[in-house]
């Protein structure tokens, strides 16, 4: 999980570029920034979602995608950034209910909704986090969309999605019409503040509480912010990816076994 | 944690213009704290005093902390506190591969391990776009595993239950069924434990399938098991369902109504005790659940009883599933992996040792052992490839949800590409379900919390992960 990604260099372990599928290129400036409403975080992560993975060899190798014949599973998906219509299955439906009460709201869909991906028979609204509380109340509320149960939140860190580190991903439940979709906010390191849902859905008391204490992230509005899993006085948000694992050099029959983070590895 | 009554003594501090008086309790030293308590003349005006029952209670189910503010035998307010329990299971799941992380999740909610498997590996199929190419013996396989799961789990909660209600019988009839002391391989968790290797910690729900066919024997055990529970069922139900002093203790005790459940995600036996049939095997079915017939129990009673009797008729249901499980793995007679595999045919995904169960455990069959060894270079490099790189898993996310013993078990899972998952996040009922002890246990006596946690059935090994 290190590794800047615009220098594809060999290293020990991960060598990860963005480029296209033969060869490293330099990351695409080309993806349009107007598409962007602006105030979209950043654009140099914007350019890493849309550039497509591609793996290069094991142990440091640059001119083949692997060392030992045994490659085929090389990724060439990228994370999808944005569905074009028709999303498929009743997301179609589901979207144009949410347009719709936004606007009912005073709200266009685009203001709260940065983008809308449909993936694996998932549907992910990407809101803008100022939107969240909003967006909520009307999934939960409209006749037409009511996902009355909340699964809560669920932190994601993505360092290198600079302006756009953390993640807070929710899963909502339609009891009334069977249908699952899934929020997503991001916010930057250097200002983790999130809207919390606690007044529209009670149920995400803890696990807004359990995302601070793993990732950091602040959810204003929280009754009690407070650690969960963690004691009281524990210092920094252990799952984030930049959180030390710690760990000394363990000797073992005359061979050093390095720490965790140290250790030779894959992918 | 903070709540709002005179704490604990010796030295009042700054807190007391807000909190009134302030007591800190260092440890014995409780001559001390009642002599200032009496000093201050606290007995005789507030008579509330705070409890902080657990970490290590008998009948905490686990390492959960409650901090209760009692006025004579009334509850007026809890705060559960837990964290006491937290291993960083999610965490470590990111440093292993994708195949390693079921060992990992297998041990959040120790009672349920096959559900937290399913949980993760549905996740990861998804991701990998094989949800459809899953060997249907291997479908088989994990709904008969899940549901011998669900009935050890539910008479984990159940059985214990009785006990911290007083009633040894009530324990040892659970456990007759329950099992997990020897006793012939026909109780639920000598079942589990022949055909995994494991009472618990399975390891045994694989992305792509299952680790191992049933063993020899292992269908004869299942029907020794089928013929001998609805019996125990019996008599367990004999014994409680009636009882005066189980329906005095659990009846209208710790009601939540269905509003509260959908405030709180709240879900499965609490939320059919409600009277609305949720249930994620019916609504929205996976592995194969569409095909099999069972009924979805409910109550509208919405309290404590309720969620017993809907447990109880559970447990048959699951023994009907599971009949059903054995006649179709009966009906397509002994599997193999060339003809009826239980795990994908996908060289690239299905770990390559056809694992097999020797007398000292789960293990590399010696047939794959001479093969990579002796025969093919191509297939050592392969199976080392495989076992120490593990596969990827395109870069994307899924939410994989299932009906657990307790609710709706989820796993949000997070690929970045590579051969490590990025982010596993269990969703656990247990945690959720925690958050409503305040709503249920507030204002009734402090004797009504034994049973009312019971209900909620939380396990600690989940709600901390």
């Amino acid at each position: 999980m290190s590794g800047p990604e615009e220098t594809p260099k060999a290293g020990p372990g991960e060598t990860r570029g963005s480029g296209a599928p033969q060869g490293p290129k330099p990351p695409s400036a080309d993806v349009a920034p107007a598409e962007a409403d602006g105030d979209l975080a950043a654009r140099l992560g914007q350019a890493r979602l849309s550039a497509p993975v591609e793996r290069t060899g094991m142990f440091g190798v640059q001119d083949t995608p692997d060392t030992s014949g045994y490659g085929l599973l090389r990724v060439h998906r990228a994370r999808p950034i944005e569905s074009p219509r028709p999303y498929g299955s009743y997301f179609d439906e589901v979207a144009d209910a949410l347009g719709d009460a936004l606007q009912a709201g005073g709200l266009g869909f685009s203001e709260a909704i940065e983008r809308v991906v449909a993936d694996r028979g998932e549907l992910t609204f990407y809101v803008r986090r100022e939107r969240l509380p909003e967006v909520a109340a009307k999934l939960r509320d409209d006749p037409d969309l009511r996902f009355e149960l909340c699964s809560g939140v669920s932190g994601v860190h993505y360092p290198e999605e600079v302006g756009r580190e953390l993640h807070a991903v929710y899963h909502m439940l339609s009891i009334t019409h069977n249908r699952r979709v899934r929020l997503e906010v991001s916010v930057p390191d250097a200002d983790p503040h999130v809207p919390s849902l606690v007044s529209v859905y009670p149920t995400c008391n803890w696990h807004e509480r359990e995302t601070w204490d793993f990732f950091g992230i602040i959810f204003d509005g929280h009754p009690a912010l407070t650690r969960i899993e963690m004691p009281d006085d524990w210092k920094g948000h252990p799952q984030r990816k930049d959180y030390p694992l710690g760990g000394i050099p363990v000797e073992y029959r005359g061979a050093k076994i390095p720490p965790p983070e140290d250790r030779r590895h894959y992918s | 944690m903070t709540s709002s009554m005179p704490h604990a003594a010796a030295g009042a501090s700054d807190a007391e213009a807000a909190e009134g008086r302030v007591y800190t309790v260092s440890g014995e030293d409780w001559d001390e704290i009642i002599a200032a308590a009496n000093e201050a003349g606290d007995f005789e005006s507030g008579e509330r005093i705070v409890v902080n029952m657990g970490p290590q209670h008998p009948s905490t189910h686990g390492v959960l902390r409650l901090i209760l503010t009692l006025e004579g035998e009334t509850v007026v307010e809890i705060r559960p506190a837990i964290g006491y329990l937290h291993t960083g299971i999610e965490k470590n799941m990111e440093y292993r591969t994708w195949t390693q992380g079921v060992a990992f999740c297998t041990r959040a909610d120790y009672l349920m391990p096959i559900f937290n498997e399913t949980a993760y590996c549905l996740a990861v199929e998804r991701l990998l776009g094989i949800e459809d190419r899953i060997p249907e013996r291997a479908q088989i396989i994990r709904v008969l595993m899940l549901e011998l799961n669900r009935i050890t789990s539910h008479l984990g909660g159940i059985a214990p239950m009785g006990l911290e209600l007083g009633a040894t019988t009530i324990y040892t009839q659970g456990a007759r069924l329950r099992g997990g002391g020897g006793g012939g391989g026909e109780r639920a968790l000598d079942l589990l434990e022949l055909i995994t290797g494991l009472r618990m910690n399975h390891a045994f729900i694989r992305p792509g399938g299952v680790a191992q066919d049933l063993p020899f024997g292992g269908l004869e055990a299942i029907r020794a098991f089928l013929s001998m529970a609805p019996g125990l069922v019996h008599d367990l139900r004999t014994l409680i369902d009636a009882n005066p002093v189980f329906i005095g203790r659990n009846k209208s005790v710790a009601y939540l109504d269905l509003a509260s459940c959908m405030a709180l995600g709240v879900t499965g036996p609490m939320l059919r005790a409600t009277g609305l049939p949720w249930d994620l095997r019916k609504s929205q079915p996976y592995c194969g659940y569409e095909t099999y017939d069972f009924d979805v129990p409910v109550t509208d009673t919405c309290d404590a009883y309720g969620r017993y009797l809907i447990r109880m008729d559970e447990i048959s249901e699951s023994l009907k599933i599971i009949k059903q499980c054995v006649d179709r793995l009966a009906a397509r007679g002994p599997g193999g992996r060339a003809t009826d595999p239980v795990m994908i045919r996908d060289a690239k995904i299905g770990w390559p040792a056809q694992l097999s169960l020797g007398p000292d455990g789960l293990g590399p069959s010696p047939e794959h052992i001479a093969h990579i060894m002796g025969q093919s270079m191509e297939a050592l490099i392969h199976h080392f490839k495989l076992i120490t790189e593990g596969f990827r898993v395109p870069a994307g996310q899924a939410y994989a949800a299932i009906e657990s013993p307790r609710g709706e078990l989820a796993a949000h899972v997070v690929s970045d590409g590579g051969t490590r998952p990025y982010r596993v996040h269990l969703r656990d009922p247990s945690f959720t379900h925690l958050q409503s002890v305040a709503a249920v246990c507030e204002g009734g006596f402090l004797a009504d919390l034994i049973p009312a946690i019971a209900s909620i059935d939380p396990v600690m090994g989940g709600v901390d992960r």
